[in-house]
């Protein structure tokens, strides 16, 4: 067991524990807060993953922006400032069992591919993913449509968001 | 020295608990959680295909790049609608909600 | 005229008739005049045709040897042919001349009869006798005699008649005489219920088909019988020797009777029907109902005489292995016991009558009988001899009766007074003053028929039968026709005594008128013949006139006969016989009745004797009222509205209930409820079941297409990929 594999474990356990208290907290602030350190999880991942732009995209606009507006969700859309209802609804366990089996057959199917415990190639030296990423986004011949569609759908979510949630009176 | 399936395994994992919260969870904001757990999952997928396979070829990375912009489009929406909802029906449980049907 | 002219032409005679029949149904019905012009023309063309026929036939030497005689192939019987066709042979050629001046002068004596001229009644009916209308006249109301309304109607009748017995006549096979026989029935029947208004005209005509059909039933067995023996119906191919000795040697097993024997009985029970011999006698006297005419040549002249000409017809039958002098066969005994007792039976009823044509109803049955007896006896030629005679004073006889009725009407009319029953002897008297022609007439044909010596046709006949029962030995016969004779005498005179002489007893009587010539010519002609006749048939040896004139009658008649009859020894008894019971019967008679003036005073009106033996009551008794009661009980409801009926109303409720078990057991349970409302609250109940399935709540939905998801998933899986 190396170093990186016990940093891996460590920081598996920490997000899945968190996302667990995401799922199951009855306060949903808490759920809220749960989802944040969940996210640095992750940020974390991604960054074992040598995905650097990726871990500080996902802390900026994941847990600066969206985790901020589940915040602001959930404190608008209180009745009541305590939260004792259950959380759960009646049928947690054909959910569990969905989750579990859901799990399981990724698992299950996965696990017959060849490639499933292969091990990371060295990353080249001299390889800037960041620049590549940014020259892969904006090349004509590469993804540049897709992130221009990209920006057209944000600009359409913002305009719809407004609009729906706008208070007319 | 962690294989791959390391992070696939978390990945679905993630992607489990994700899924868990949304079939379960009674308020409608905590189903969109359970959404963006399963977004994440995903993204995790992506990224360690990427960096498990051509690291050279950043398809995996655009691709999550694209997801995070979608999840964050979708989010916007999702809460706009669970907050108007909520100034009508005055109501986030997700039980009360069920006017999709005959 | 060659033979072969004669002979076509004797398939002509019966058509004028027929063809008169059917012109005035469908033509000439509305017109009077019209109607009595086509049926008199046509009686006169076949009157001309048999005169024509007649004198051909005396022309002809050995006339029995070659009739006129042609037949076709009618019915193909396998290899052979039945057939059909004419023959004139004496015996038919004889008859043929009385059947032609009878039908002739009977169509004429209609038109008067039937008040041809006179004007519409004021209330007649199509049905009912006429009854006079009244005519302003000199200033005061008169009631004459009115016309018919059935005028052409009648005469359509007498000429399908007419054509029955022409037909029968000239026919060479029993099919055809057959033939003729039932039309002439069914015309009887038709004229005897003429006036089919009166109730008691449509039971005579019903009563009198009734009677003669069963007569023919037996006549049609023989036929029938005849044909299986034989294989054909011709005189000619039957009465050849062979199939005669055939036929009289093979017994029939019924009544030890050879089976010549039992044809020649069974078609001779058709003749005892329709000639009304005992002891179906009984139609006859009611056949009366129909009109004069009618009496005259049905019942008198032509259809009675039908029946005695079918069994002189079938004499080679009756007398196959007899031969003259032996004694009778079986067969031959039977004929003549039913004649000679109809004979005396009949005579014994017509003394008590008081009706005019009942007296002469029941004459005619007597002497038919004597015909017949005459037959039974084997004296061929004096049957022949009686039957002519019988028809041409029988005929004068009645016509006369139908003229004093015709005139006693006119009294009737005269007075108004219509209770009197204008065909009532005791009504009558003294009509000799006012009605001289029909007094002469009926007066020769009353003589001729008591058998009156010399001057009359009847004595000569009747002398002949009593003769040949005497020279043969029949001495039963020979009394009991005596006896008969003498009483036909009295009655005879008994009617003519009430009726023309002495004084008129009603002021009916009184303005009784002679009738007009149509009805008077007739009369005058038919006693001509009834005078004349008798001398073509003087015995050869009988005292100072046989051999003036040759017997023509007995060589003529004689020939058709394969045997030429012998000619009889002259014996004085039964000449003597036939003198005393004529002239005795007549004075006796006279006597009697000159001074009798009501029937209070008749001596001779026995109940049982007025009411014929009590036989039409017997008969109601013992047939009648069975039969009816059989149709009508057990047949009509029993078997076909009680079983029949009760089988067929069985199927209504029977498939009602079939109907209404499968409605209830059957498409109610099964199809309605079962299938139809099961369907439906299948469908329902998995509706309302499946429904909750859709809550609306999208987390459960969600669970639902995951579960979905996983099911299909591993199944395709583990089936295809595993």
């Amino acid at each position: 067991m190396t170093g990186t594999q016990i940093i891996f474990l460590i920081v598996a356990l920490f997000t899945l524990g968190s996302a667990l208290m995401v799922v199951t907290t009855r306060n949903l602030i808490h759920a809220a807060l749960w989802l944040v350190s969940t996210l640095f999880g992750v940020a974390v991942i991604y960054a074992l993953l040598n995905a650097g732009f990726m871990a500080v995209v996902q802390v900026v606009v994941y847990i600066g922006a969206i985790a901020i507006l589940f915040i602001f969700a959930v404190m608008l859309t209180r009745k009541d400032l305590r939260d004792n209802t259950p959380q759960m609804n009646k049928n947690w366990w054909a959910g569990a069992l969905i989750a579990v089996l859901t799990f399981g057959g990724l698992v299950f199917t996965l696990q017959g591919w060849s490639g499933f415990s292969k091990t990371a190639a060295a990353v080249p030296s001299g390889f800037d993913a960041i620049s590549q990423l940014g020259d892969q986004l904006t090349s004509p011949a590469a993804y540049v449509l897709p992130f221009e569609v990209a920006s057209v759908l944000l600009l359409a979510a913002l305009v719809g968001a407004v609009y729906i949630a706008f208070n007319k009176k | 020295m962690i294989p791959l399936s390391w992070y696939l395994i978390l990945a679905a994992a993630l992607f489990g608990i994700g899924l868990f919260g949304v079939l379960v969870r009674r308020n409608a904001v905590a189903i969109l959680l359970g959404v963006e757990l399963m977004l994440n999952a995903v993204n995790i997928n992506l990224v360690s295909f990427w960096r498990y396979g051509d690291v050279t070829s950043m398809a995996g990375q655009v691709f999550a790049v694209i997801v995070f912009a979608v999840a964050a489009a979708e989010v916007s929406v999702g809460l706009a609608l669970v907050i108007s909802v909520y100034r009508r029906r005055n109501t986030v449980i997700a039980d009360e909600l069920d006017l999709l049907k005959w | 005229m060659t033979h072969e002219f004669v002979t076509s032409l004797v398939w002509l005679i019966p058509l004028p008739p027929l063809l008169a029949f059917a012109l005035i149904v469908l033509f000439t019905n509305k017109n009077k005049a019209l109607s009595h012009t086509v049926a008199i023309s046509a009686a006169f063309l076949s009157w001309l045709g048999a005169m024509i026929v007649f004198y051909n036939a005396v022309k002809t030497e050995h006339f029995g040897e070659h009739p006129f005689a042609s037949a076709v192939n009618w019915l193909p019987t396998g290899e052979t042919w039945l057939k059909v066709g004419v023959l004139i042979d004496p015996l038919s050629a004889a008859v043929l001349f009385f059947v032609g001046w009878t039908v002739l002068m009977i169509f004429i004596y209609s038109v008067g009869y039937h008040n041809y001229g006179q004007p519409a009644g004021d209330h007649d009916h199509a049905g009912l006798p006429p009854h006079g209308a009244t005519v302003e006249e000199h200033g005061h109301k008169h009631v004459v005699p009115s016309i018919e309304p059935m005028y052409s109607r009648f005469f359509a009748f007498i000429g399908l008649f007419a054509f029955g017995m022409y037909t029968l006549v000239v026919s060479d096979n029993l099919l055809t005489l057959f033939v003729g026989w039932e039309i002439m029935g069914l015309c009887s029947y038709l004229l005897i219920g003429f006036w089919y208004g009166k109730p008691s005209a449509r039971n005579a005509a019903m009563k009198a088909f009734m009677t003669t059909r069963i007569g023919d039933v037996f006549m049609l067995i023989g036929i029938s019988f005849l044909y299986y023996a034989t294989g054909t119906l011709s005189y000619r191919e039957i009465f050849t020797e062979e199939t005669l000795h055939v036929l009289a040697s093979v017994p029939s097993g019924v009544f030890g009777l050879s089976a010549a024997g039992l044809i020649a009985i069974l078609l001779f029970i058709g003749t005892i029907g329709k000639s009304a011999q005992f002891p179906l006698h009984v139609w006859l006297p009611d056949a009366m109902e129909g009109p004069t005419p009618v009496s005259a040549m049905i019942h008198a002249a032509t259809m009675v005489s039908a029946g005695v000409y079918a069994v002189i017809r079938m004499f080679p039958l009756l007398t196959a292995g007899w031969h003259e002098g032996a004694p009778l066969t079986s067969a031959m005994t039977f004929v003549a016991f039913i004649g000679a007792f109809t004979a005396i039976f009949a005579a014994t009823i017509a003394v008590a009558q008081n009706d005019i044509k009942r007296v002469l109803a029941y004459s005619t049955i007597s002497q038919l009988g004597f015909m017949i007896a005459a037959i039974g006896m084997g004296a061929y030629i004096a049957a022949v001899f009686h039957l002519i005679t019988h028809a041409f004073f029988k005929a004068l006889l009645f016509l006369g009766s139908g003229s004093v009725i015709h005139g006693m009407e006119h009294g009737v009319l005269h007075t108004g007074n219509h209770s009197v029953d204008p065909q009532d002897m005791f009504n009558m008297g003294g009509l000799r003053k006012k009605m001289p022609v029909t007094f002469w007439t009926f007066l020769i044909g009353g003589f001729a028929l008591s058998g009156f010596p010399l001057v009359t046709a009847g004595f000569w006949s009747k002398d002949e039968i009593l003769a040949d029962a005497f020279a043969n030995g029949h001495l039963a016969i020979f009394i009991t026709l005596a006896v008969a004779a003498f009483m036909t005498a009295f009655y005879t005179m008994r009617q003519i005594t009430l009726t023309f002489l002495g004084e008129a007893r009603t002021k009916e009587a009184e303005h009784a008128q002679e009738n007009k010539w149509t009805m008077t010519a007739p009369l005058v002609v038919l006693s001509f013949f009834a005078v004349t006749y008798g001398w073509v048939g003087i015995p050869e040896h009988f005292p100072l006139l046989g051999g003036l004139v040759p017997n023509w009658f007995h060589e003529f008649v004689g020939g058709t006969l394969a045997e030429h009859p012998p000619v009889l020894e002259f014996n004085i008894v039964p000449l003597l016989t036939s003198l005393v019971v004529a002239l005795g019967g007549l004075a006796l008679g006279w006597f009697v009745y000159k001074d009798i003036k009501s029937p209070a005073e008749d001596k001779l009106q026995i109940p049982f004797l007025k009411n014929k033996y009590y036989f039409d009551e017997a008969y109601e008794v013992l047939f009648i009222k069975p039969a009816v009661w059989f149709s009508e009980v057990f047949v009509s409801k029993w078997m076909d509205k009680g079983f029949i009926d009760g089988i067929l109303h069985l199927f209504g409720p029977a498939t009602g209930g079939v109907g209404s078990a499968i409605r209830n057991y059957f498409d109610l349970p099964v199809i309605n409820q079962f299938l139809g409302d099961g369907s439906a609250d299948v469908t329902w109940w998995v509706g309302k079941n499946l429904r909750p399935i859709q809550t609306g709540r999208i987390q459960q939905y969600l669970i639902l297409s995951l579960v979905v998801l996983f099911v299909v998933g591993g199944l395709l899986y583990f089936l295809l990929l595993a």
